[in-house]
């Protein structure tokens, strides 16, 4: 049914669709109006059975979900930012265990300074968590994840966590075709758990494993998830099938298959990138985009195959392994192992900053002058001149004061600042 | 022959024997029915007072909820000595998941019985004094304010001995650990302010709230039957001496529990919504020595010259405990 409404609103009645059995939530922007949405849908009895729990952290959030998904019960959460990583010790024991828990990540910067606005820093890194890692390029898409995330994680055994853009998608308002009851149920069966506390079949679930089975366990879980880069176009086929649309999958080409140039991106900021594509396109300049749908697994094959007939590849990512580099570009890189693709790198949108299009028309002349030296990190839209006089006050002061303080000082009171 | 007074204590035990008992009244230990919820060939040490503790606890729970019981632990002596996998000592549906969230674990695990429509089955989550009085706090806590309905054991011998005996929020003044050792100008634990979590869970206003300690198995099982016929947030604090962490011989793990409640130094009592309800009495008052002299963890109260005044300082919290909880009502003269 088609309505307009906003994307933590679309999330929170496609989750309730699904039959949570146990929610458990703790506050955080931008998270909240999901898991508000959903605290009603509860209170009201609208979403029956499930118990709402309302927790003292994101830790004691995850940590309920683990012992609800091993009492078998569908269990769900959602969090941001801090939250995310507040629960870390819980995700990985979550993923370890093998508990199909959804979660829903309303994408967020990781501070200090702290910044409640959008980007992948919380997201990237927990990508080694063992959680699956899903992104939505729009509410309609965060919607149609949630479906296909359930039914995922209990048909693998693992976390799923369902990535969608702070702000920018959880608090936009958009036409989304929201799924109906009738038809959720019949692409998400009930929960099966592989193994439960249950007192008719005692089981001990959780004992300590040592050096002798460690790495088979662990081996275990990598393969656990490669069977999810089949699994995962599998059920988002099947669900264009019974919803009538295309949602999820690993990647999505656009205007791919010609293409010289190619920019590889996560999450909404792909609508941007493709309105580029199209004036670049008609400019003559043969260029496409690749969106990452699933990062977790890393979908190499299918990447190496989306990118082989390109010359360049510009991977733009919203967070960064701060002293290393890229953190989607260095996947891309093993993709294209041997190729000889060159490969550009521009972290973009970092702590809620826009990524315009004009930023982005900038950015491909650099990259088609061949300003952009390949193998360098690059800050779209950075702000030279202000890091400089940073540097040289660290250089040239003693005690020069808390960076974040010193360059707020210096930009004055943003929203008086022409856009 | 002239008539001889029977006491209802056997010389040094204070324990009635099982067989002078009706089989109903009977403990559960005593029973051929038990469960061994944590049945026999872990490898806790010899005279764990934790593994005791677990078994009495459980066993009863597993009685009063007719075997229809799951399990969270946190990590900890408990779990590692009951499950290097692929062995398992526990006889009931358990899951261990972290150190610091057994409490929030234990609490998915009712909400999931909750919606399941299977409140038949109950949940108990049970930790060491670690991952209850310190990292656990806040997810007990939290366990405690939403009143979830979860049976908390805290399995306390007062230190971290599964990562070699470091101090806890619950190890003595004076104490020597691993970290607070009888060096310096204040050898052993520093006298802190004290964490009394049993009295923290009182605050909380939850259903029930017990201590007790294996010393005594009767009283803890009766307490664990009394907080199963109940629904909510119930927390047992038991006192579980243990041999490694405390220097203590492994045959003295019942009598230090009991030299623990009979100096004053472990109060034991039930409360109910925040107010005492009722206190287990001293029955020969014993001074704080006999039990400190016992343990090598405070070897150095006393030699090479007794450190008297710290003995006095301990002593007086005794005696503030005795005054507190009224522990010396009907006490027999040694």
């Amino acid at each position: 049914m088609l309505e307009q409404l906003e994307g933590s609103q679309a999330v929170a009645r496609t989750v309730a669709a699904c039959r949570p059995e146990v929610i458990s939530a703790y506050p955080i922007s931008p998270q909240t109006h999901i898991v508000e949405a959903l605290s009603d849908l509860v209170r009201t009895g609208d979403l029956d059975p499930c118990e709402y729990m309302m927790v003292e952290s994101e830790f004691a959030a995850m940590s309920a979900c683990i012992g609800a998904s091993a009492a078998g019960a569908r269990a769900y959460t959602a969090t941001a930012s801090q939250g995310l990583l507040y629960m870390a010790e819980a995700l990985y024991n979550a993923s370890g265990l093998g508990l199909p828990i959804v979660m829903t990540l309303a994408n967020r910067a990781i501070g200090a300074p702290i910044n409640i606005w959008n980007d992948h820093s919380d997201s990237m890194s927990q990508r080694d968590s063992g959680w699956i890692q899903l992104y939505a390029e729009t509410n309609q898409e965060a919607a149609d994840l949630h479906v296909q995330a359930f039914r995922l994680a209990e048909e693998i055994s693992l976390p799923v966590m369902v990535c969608m853009d702070g702000f920018i998608l959880t608090h936009a308002f958009e036409r989304v075709d929201l799924p109906t009851q009738d038809a959720v149920d019949s692409f998400l069966p009930a929960y099966e758990p592989r193994q439960v506390l249950d007192p008719a079949e005692p089981v001990t679930i959780g004992a300590m494993v040592g050096p002798e089975a460690f790495t088979e366990v662990r081996y275990l879980m990598h393969a656990k998830q490669l069977q999810a880069l089949d699994a995962i176009p599998a059920i988002a086929s099947e669900f264009e099938d019974s919803f009538g649309r295309s949602s999820g999958g690993l990647l999505r080409g656009y205007r791919i298959d010609d293409a010289e140039t190619v920019v590889v991106a996560l999450g909404s900021v792909l609508g941007t990138i493709e309105d580029a594509v199209d004036e670049l396109r008609e400019q003559g300049v043969k260029a496409g985009a690749l969106g990452i749908k699933c990062f977790r697994p890393w979908p190499l094959e299918d990447v190496r195959d989306a990118l082989a007939g390109a010359q360049r590849v510009v991977v733009i990512e919203k967070a960064f392994a701060v002293g290393a580099g890229g953190i989607v570009g260095q996947n891309v890189r093993l993709a294209l192992d041997g190729l000889g693709i060159r490969v550009h790198d521009v972290v973009a949108g970092l702590g809620g900053r826009p990524i315009t299009k004009r930023s982005l028309r900038s950015l491909f002349e650099d990259v088609f002058a061949d300003r952009l030296e390949p193998g360098v990190l690059h800050f779209l839209d950075l702000d030279r001149e202000v890091v400089e006089r940073e540097l040289e006050r660290i250089r040239s002061h003693a005690r020069p004061g808390p960076h974040a303080e010193n360059i707020v000082r210096e930009l004055g009171i943003v929203a008086a600042r022409p856009h | 022959m002239a008539e001889q007074q029977i006491k209802g204590y056997q010389a040094g035990t204070f324990v009635i024997g099982n067989r002078l008992l009706d089989p109903e009244e009977r403990s559960v230990q005593a029973r051929m029915d038990r469960s061994n919820t944590l049945t026999s060939g872990h490898r806790a040490c010899r005279g764990c007072g934790e593994a005791l503790g677990a078994r009495y606890a459980l066993d009863a729970a597993m009685r009063a909820s007719g075997g229809r019981m799951i399990a969270a632990n946190a990590t900890g002596c408990l779990e590692v000595f009951s499950t290097p996998f692929p062995e398992s000592s526990w006889r009931l549906p358990w899951v261990h998941s972290l150190f610091g969230n057994a409490p929030a674990v234990a609490a998915g695990m009712a909400a999931a019985m909750k919606a399941k429509g299977r409140e038949d089955v109950r949940v108990v989550g049970q930790a060491g004094d670690g991952g209850t009085v310190d990292i656990g706090f806040a997810c007990l806590s939290g366990m405690f304010e939403r009143n979830d309905d979860v049976l908390f054991i805290c399995y306390d011998n007062q230190g971290y001995m599964n990562t070699g005996v470091q101090r806890s929020g619950a190890t003595p003044p004076a104490a020597r650990t691993a970290n607070t050792k009888p060096v310096g100008a204040e050898p052993g634990n520093v006298f802190g302010q004290g964490k009394d979590v049993p009295a923290i869970a009182m605050a909380h206003g939850i259903p029930y709230v017990a201590t007790a300690t294996v010393a005594e198995p009767r009283d803890l099982e009766a307490k664990v039957e009394r907080a199963m016929g109940m629904r909510g947030a119930r927390y047992i604090h038991a006192f579980v001496p243990c041999p490694l962490g405390w220097g203590s011989a492994s045959e003295d793990t019942i009598l230090l529990a009991r030299l623990a409640k009979e100096t004053g130094l472990f109060p034991v009592f039930e409360a109910e919504h925040g107010e005492v309800t009722a206190v287990s009495p001293i029955r020969r008052r014993q001074p704080v020595t006999e039990y400190l002299q016992r343990q090598k963890r405070f070897a150095h109260l006393f030699a090479p010259t007794e450190n008297s005044e710290v003995i006095e300082r301990i002593q007086a919290g005794a005696d503030r405990n005795i005054a507190r909880f009224g522990l010396l009502a009907g006490a027999e003269g040694p």
